[in-house]
Parts: structure tokens; sequence; C-alpha cells
């Protein structure tokens, strides 16, 4: 994996000797297009291929950073190579300004951040062309004297864009490779999810954009003085971002060097027509390879090939279980058998008469919380303590807020008032990663697995987030150790899409614990499971407790609730209605009143 | 900053006036977008060269001496056809929304380069006996060719949000639209209800370009020209709504004559733009 960078620049240098191969000018500046397509289709993909952001603004940010190099050449008289750095600087501070709204918008995804960032692109369009900067008529960069890098000057625009690509394509793969790229394309499948497991969405997505921004302006400052001649038409328009999106879509959106592929082979294409003089051929057989594309392979020609050569990932059978097989000990167990952690004893034990109850810390204290949605009122004051190493229940008819509660905790939902405090540290209005990354772990009701994923990527995802483990390499690691624990080791490698539904809460369950949490919220983990599968995954959250996090656990089913909790609490209509040992409160008549309605006299 | 003169009035009102006019094509043409877009899911981009298209057919049938609204009997199920036919390979291929836009890129493309193929890339104009009609209300004059735009526009508008509204067959199609399993679950028949809208919405591209040929000179590059302000129309209004984009289209037309009225004429694109980009940021749930 590490000698792909060597690849890089090794390819980059042996392409820098091809001017002295005496090729006519020509040949330079058909490569110079070639390798200019390569920067902006695999910058491109940096944001929207990754993170699943299709931006169609890409031609905002060349034409900031074209129209910035040509003020400066022909304004200022700066020279040539120093316009290029500030040429990526204004696109990249466009950028971050423009992500810095949008991204604060949640719903502005796919399509219509497709529509946004097409608009912004007119409007920077129309100001440019209203402005000294274009004036209307163009600029002409004519007398601006090109620098002497290469023998020639096709020569030197074919240098300068070889090192472009090559930095490019260097950024590309280091960014796939990492941390940053790992959440990137967590986001892709699952934004919320991402967020919940500790990915810092928002910063992530303007750090993208920055790069992404940065590295076409700089193909736009060199492209000033290639074309020489600069207008807004040409620039600010819906064909270069569609290109660029053609270029990457063809390649392989999902691997770094994929729109690499796509803008070579559409360059070549386009000029082996043009150079035909059959423009318009040209023009069509561009539109029915888009269409063949799309259609035979939606996934572009990158992954496509990989898949030829490796077949289809491997995946296994059904897996021997690994776990005990848990009904011998569900419901029958003896008080202390499940605490092995030393509990520093509280014990203020109010209202709580169960014999086995777990007289912690409190770790977490919710109280008067409240949230609304639109004068629903979900949550509507509710106090709740979770006490170091036990097992909460949280109860309560459909609609009586166990869910809000979760999401509100979680930093899913905001909470309207009150506060939480985990650990001595407020949470309220902390963004949901920096609550994953303070060592609270949730799973959904329905899981939420990030689809393009394979099982192992995405506990391992959860381990680089929220746990120990910095580098992909060692979180695969960590992450297998998480697989065995849930039994999903034979799947490390299936897509979630293969599993069944217990498998796939079982993911959800490493995913959570893959952060090392110190609490975990686990929502309706067992609902829609068999019997037998329930069996097996009370064994397994009974293991959970057992190597040290704290659980708070909503749930309909009874028969776990009460093998599992130490305490539980039931809501009803957005307040806290009891709370106690769960065989005590569920015989009270005001929570049977709540579950099973009045009794007429 | 240019200049900013204050016109007279009977100038201001009659650029309100050609607002309106160009305001119902942007209305036409994002009706069938809209629909497609909002009930099929399907963003297609290629309506804009199918009106083309269909200009440019009407345009070569007035050449051959045919009137313009008479075109609309060839054009209508001509473009019919060819919108069920390319829903029909979309359905084929399970197609995403956002394929869809690629898509239809690649044919919009395949398209121009037929029309620059079969009529090159010089403008054309259709001459017709509507051409130089007009009459004058007060200070106002009343182009001909611009109101059988309106005038069509808002009768396929109104003909369509009443077909979706009270017939059985459109309250399948939103039903369709929110979820089509469960639409099928109560005997809904979407295959055919879905290829009888997408023929529809290229039927109505079909109009919209009849409407454009009768007014705007014709050249293949233009295409491109009509995208993002009819894109702009079709959020602004919401979509799926068969009424929306009529509103919103006058609404940015209207804008737009005002603000080249006021300023230059190389301003009016910042107007749609920036009503798509607020509109987007604070309502971003009227086009989801």
């Amino acid at each position: 994996m590490r000698r792909t960078p060597l690849v890089i620049v090794g390819a980059g240098i042996l392409l820098a000797f091809v001017p002295r191969l005496g090729l006519p000018a020509f040949y330079d500046s058909l490569l110079y297009l070639v390798l200019h397509w390569v920067v902006l289709a695999t910058s491109w993909n940096i944001l929207s291929g990754y993170a699943g952001y299709f931006s169609f603004g890409h031609g905002a940010f060349f034409g900031a950073g074209l129209y910035t190099t040509t003020t400066l050449l022909a304004r200022y008289e700066w020279p040539f190579l120093w316009t290029l750095p500030v040429a990526a600087l204004v696109a990249a501070v466009l950028g971050v300004a423009l992500g810095a709204v949008v991204f604060r918008v949640k719903s502005v995804r796919g399509e219509l951040f497709a529509l946004l960032t097409l608009a912004v692109t007119f409007v920077i369009g129309t100001i440019v062309v209203n402005t000294p900067l274009d004036g209307g008529q163009g600029v002409s960069l004519s007398s601006v004297p090109v620098p002497t890098v290469g023998r020639s000057q096709s020569a030197t625009f074919y240098l300068l864009a070889l090192a472009a690509a090559t930095l490019t394509l260097l950024i590309a793969w280091a960014i796939f490779v990492s941390k940053l790229g790992a959440g990137l394309f967590a986001i892709h499948d699952d934004e919320d999810a991402a967020e919940v497991m500790g990915v810092p969405t928002y910063r992530y997505k303007l750090i993208a954009l920055a790069i992404s921004c940065a590295l076409a302006g700089m193909a736009g400052g060199i492209h000033a003085l290639f074309l020489s001649y600069v207008t807004v038409g040409e620039v600010f328009t819906i064909t270069v971002p569609l290109t660029v999106v053609l270029m990457s879509v063809l390649g392989g959106t999902r691997h770094w060097a994929g729109p690499a592929v796509g803008a070579v082979a559409i360059t070549a294409l386009m000029y082996s027509f043009t150079a035909a003089d059959h423009a318009v051929a040209g023009k069509a057989a561009i539109g029915l390879i888009l269409i063949a594309a799309i259609l035979f392979m939606p996934d572009g020609i990158l992954l496509r090939v990989q898949r030829l050569f490796r077949g289809r990932a491997p995946v296994g059978g059904p897996h021997p279980s690994s776990l005990p097989q848990a009904g011998e000990r569900a419901g029958a167990r003896e008080p202390g058998e499940d605490h092995p952690l030393p509990l520093a004893g509280e014990g203020r034990g109010e209202g709580v008469r169960s014999p086995t109850i777990v007289a912690g810390n409190v770790i977490l204290r919710a109280r008067g919380l409240h949230k609304s949605f639109k004068g629903v009122r979900a949550l509507a004051g509710v106090d709740v303590e979770v006490r170091q190493g036990e097992i909460l229940g949280l109860l309560g008819p459909n609609g009586s807020g166990k869910s809000t509660f979760i999401n509100v905790v979680s930093g899913h939902y905001r909470a309207t008032s009150g506060e939480i405090v985990f650990e001595g540290r407020s949470l309220v209005d902390e963004p949901a990663h920096r609550i994953a990354a303070a060592g609270i772990a949730r799973t959904y009701q329905i899981p939420r697995p990030f689809a393009h994923l394979s099982v192992l990527e995405n506990v391992a995802l959860a381990t680089m987030f929220g746990g120990a483990a910095a580098d992909p390499r060692q979180a695969e690691r960590e992450a297998m150790t998480w697989l065995e624990f849930t039994g999903l080791e034979g799947k490390a490698l299936a897509r979630p899409a293969d599993l069944n539904l217990h498998q796939r809460k079982f993911l959800e369950l490493a995913r959570a614990l893959a952060s090392r949490p110190r609490l975990v919220l686990l929502d309706e983990v067992l609902c829609g499971l068999t019997p037998s599968e329930i069996d097996d995954a009370v064994a397994l959250i009974r293991r959970i407790r057992d190597q040290g996090s704290t659980i708070v656990f909503v749930e309909h089913v009874m028969r776990a609730v009460m093998a599992l909790t130490d305490r539980v609490v039931v809501f009803n209509h957005g307040e806290l209605l009891a709370e106690g040992g769960a065989t005590e409160v569920m015989q009270r008549p005001e929570v049977v009143t709540a579950y099973l309605g009045k009794a007429h006299a | 900053m240019p200049g900013f003169t204050l016109p007279s009035a009977s100038l201001l009102a009659q650029s309100i006036l050609s607002g309106i006019f160009v305001g119902a094509l942007y209305g036409l043409m994002g009706l069938g977008l809209s629909l497609s877009w909002g009930l099929l899911r399907l963003i297609n981009l290629a309506h804009f060269a199918f009106a083309f298209l269909a200009a440019y057919v009407s345009y070569q049938l007035a050449v051959a001496g045919i009137d313009p609204l008479l075109s609309l009997v060839v054009v209508v199920p001509a473009f019919f056809a060819i919108g069920a036919g390319l829903h029909w390979v979309m359905a084929r291929f399970a197609v995403t929304p956002f394929n869809s836009l690629l898509l239809t890129f690649g044919l919009m493309g395949v398209i121009e380069a037929g029309i620059q193929g079969v009529w090159t890339a010089d403008f054309r104009k259709l001459e017709s006996v509507y051409s130089h009609m007009k009459f004058k209300v007060g200070v106002l004059y009343v182009p001909i060719p611009e109101l059988i735009t309106l005038v069509l526009a808002v009768g396929f508008s109104f003909g369509v949000w009443a077909v979706l509204r009270y017939t059985d067959l459109g309250k399948a199609l939103r039903a369709a639209a929110e979820d089509a399993p469960i639409a099928a679950a109560f005997g809904i028949d979407q295959k055919r209800n879905a290829l009888l809208l997408a023929g529809t919405c290229t039927a109505l591209a079909g109009i919209a370009g009849v409407c454009l040929a009768l007014s705007f000179t014709l050249a293949p590059a233009q295409i491109y020209a009509w995208v993002g302000v009819v894109f702009a129309a079709v959020m602004l209004g919401g979509l799926g709504r068969a009424l929306a984009p009529l509103i919103a289209g006058t609404l940015i037309g209207v804008s737009e004559a005002v603000t080249m009225a006021v300023t230059a004429p190389s301003w009016a694109p910042i107007v749609s733009f920036t009503l798509l980009i607020f509109v987007l940021l604070l309502r971003p749930g009227r086009a989801a």
C-alpha cells in the first residue's frame, strides 16, 4: 500500500522527460489538457466522490483561481508562478465560506447540493462579468511572459500541469488511506450515523471542500495563462462541472485514481474526434459513452476492472456461533455475578428496592430534560440518573419519549432545555461526535450500517473515531476483536446487505462497542429477533457490561428486561412515571395503566 | 457596480409584461421537469434537449409552410412516445436519481449533436403568420407569439393540476411518488402510470419547444442557457406541483426583466440564482 506514493512520484518523474522526446509541440498541449482534467476531476472527487456531496460548483472554484491569476498578472504584473498559491488560496477561501453556510443546513444533500453549487457558479460568474475583474469582454494575457520551466512554452505548461497532477494524486491518495478518508466515506453512506460514531462531519466536509477547491483553483491559475485569453462564458458554466462529474463517474468515484482514469479516457476520446474533424460526432459519442457507462457500469471502470481481477469479495457462510447458549442463564442470575467491576458504592438507593441494585457513582445525570418538535412535547422535563456499571432499563409505551431520550443524550437531537452531565461534564449543545468522543455510544433501532463498507470496515471506523486506534490498520486489528466478541468474525469481509437482521443488530453492537464507550445506549436491539436470537443477545449484553460498560437499555421485550436490568425507569408522555426494580415497578398500578389503559369499572 | 437608472413607468410596465411572457415559458419548460423529478424521482436534463428538438421540428415544418400550432399534432404524440421509451429504459436498468441526471446529460449531448448535424450550429428563426403580429393595450405592446405561449402555459399547468388533484390517475401518481411499494400493494399499476407520466412530461417539453420556436432564435448551444433558470423555477416552486413552476417562473421572469430595465441585461441571471440559493438554504424541505 505504501508503495503507491512512490509509484505516483516515479510516474511523475518519468513523464517529465516526455518533452525531451522531441515530439511536436502539439502533443505537449494535448498532454497538458489530459493532466489539466486529471487535476480537476481528482480534486472534485475528494469532496464529491469520497463524501458523496456531488458539487456542480467546480467551475466556480476553478474560475476563482483562473480570475485570481488573471487579475494578478494583468493588473499587478505579478510573476506567474507566484500567482498560483494565491489562486489556490482564493478558491479555498471561497469554498470554505460557501461550505460554512451550506454544510450547516442538514437537508442540503444529494441533488440539492448539486443545484445549490451550480447556482453559486452562475452568481459568481455574473458578478465577475459585470465588474472590472472581467468587464464583459474577457481579459487578454498575451503580453504576459511565460516562465521558462521547460524548453518551450508548451513544455512549460505540460510540466506545470504534470506537477499539479502529481501533487493532486498524492493528496487524493493520502486522504483515501487516512482517517479523514475513512470519515468521508462514512459520511457518504450515512452522515448521521457517522457523526454519532465520532466523525466530526462538519469539519471533515469543510476540510475536503477546502482541499478540493484549492487544487481546482491552482488548475485554474495555470489554465489562465495557457488560454491567454479568458472569458466568463467558458469558465462559469455547467459544462466544466458536468465534464468533471462525467470523468469521475466513468472512472469510479470510490477510488482515488478513478477520476484520473476517467479524465484520461474522456480527454483522449474528445481529442481523437476533434483531431479528425468530427467534433459533432465526438459530442454524440461522448454522450453515448456516458449513457452506456451509467447503464452498464454504474460503479465506474476502475471498480469494474478491480472486480474482474479479484472476483467477488469472499463472503463467509453461516458462521458457527461462538456465543454461549444463553438460555440457561437468562432469568436465573445471581446477584453480584455480573459485577466484576470494583464499584465505588454511594448506595443511596432512592426508591430502589430490587435485590440486584448496583449502587455505583452517577455516571450520567439528566435533569429537567425537555425536547419539543414544533409543539409536540416528546420529553417534558425528565430527571434520570444512570449509575456506573448498571444496566438501566428504559421502558414506556410507544411514543413515551424513550428513543427521543437516547437521541438527545447521544446528540442526534439538541435538547430544548434541561441539562445532561456525563462524568461531571455538560453535554448540552455538544455536537454528536464530541459526545461520542466523551465515551457514549449508541445503537439504532433499525440498524444503520455504512452500506458500502465491509462489516470489518464498519467496526474499524468506530474504533478509529471513538477509540484508541489512530491509524486504519490498527483499527482493523482492534475491530476484529469486537467482531469475535459479537460472533461476526466469519462475516468480516461481507457487506452489511448480506447480513440478516440478527447479524445486523450485532454489527450495531460491535460498532457501538468498538469505540470503548463507558456508557452504551441500546435502542431496542432485540426488536424483531426470534426467541433464540434474543437469548444470544441477552448473553451478549451481559458480557458487554462485564467488560466494563454501563448500559441504558430501551426495550419492549419484557423477558429480557426482567433478566438483564438492575433498575428500570418508565416514561409516559415524555414524563418520568416510575423508577425502581423491574419486577416491582411493573406491578405498580400507574405503570400497568400506562401500558394497558385504564380498566373500566 | 453599474449605474441604476429608474426607467419610465411605461417602460417598466412593458418590461414587467415581457417578464410575464418569458416567465410563462420558464414555467411551461419547468412543468414536465418538475413532474418527472417530483413524481418519478428522475431528473431529466434531456428535457431541455427535447424542447429544442421540438422547436427545430416545428421550425422545419414552418419552412414547409405548416402552421407552428398545427405542428403540435405531430410533436405531442411523437414526444410522448420518446419520453415513455426513455423511461422504459431507465426503469429497466433501475437508474438512481443521481445517475438519471448524468444519463440524461449524455442524452442531451447526443441530441445537441444530432441537431447540429441536421440544422448546423447557425441561428435559425421560425417565421410564421404570428411572427410580427401584436396589438396595443394602452401604452403596452402585446406580441401574439408570446401571448400564445402564455395561454398554453396557463392552460396546461391548470390542466395537469386538475388531473393530479381530481382524477384517480392523479391520485395514484401522487401515492406512488410517496411510497411506490405501498402504492403497488394497493393495486396501483405504477409501471404503466410511470410510462404515462414520463410520456406526458416529454410531450410537455415538446409543447414548450414549439412555444420557444415561436419567439426565440434557435441554436444548438442555446440548450444549456435554459438549464439554470428553469431549474431555479422548478426548485423555487417545489417539486411535483403543477402550478408551482408557472408561478415561480413568472416571478423569476418578472424580476429578471425589472433587473434588466433598472441595471444592465448582464445582471439578469443573478436574480434567479440568488433566489434559488436562498430557497435551498432557508426552505430546503420544499425541494426534497
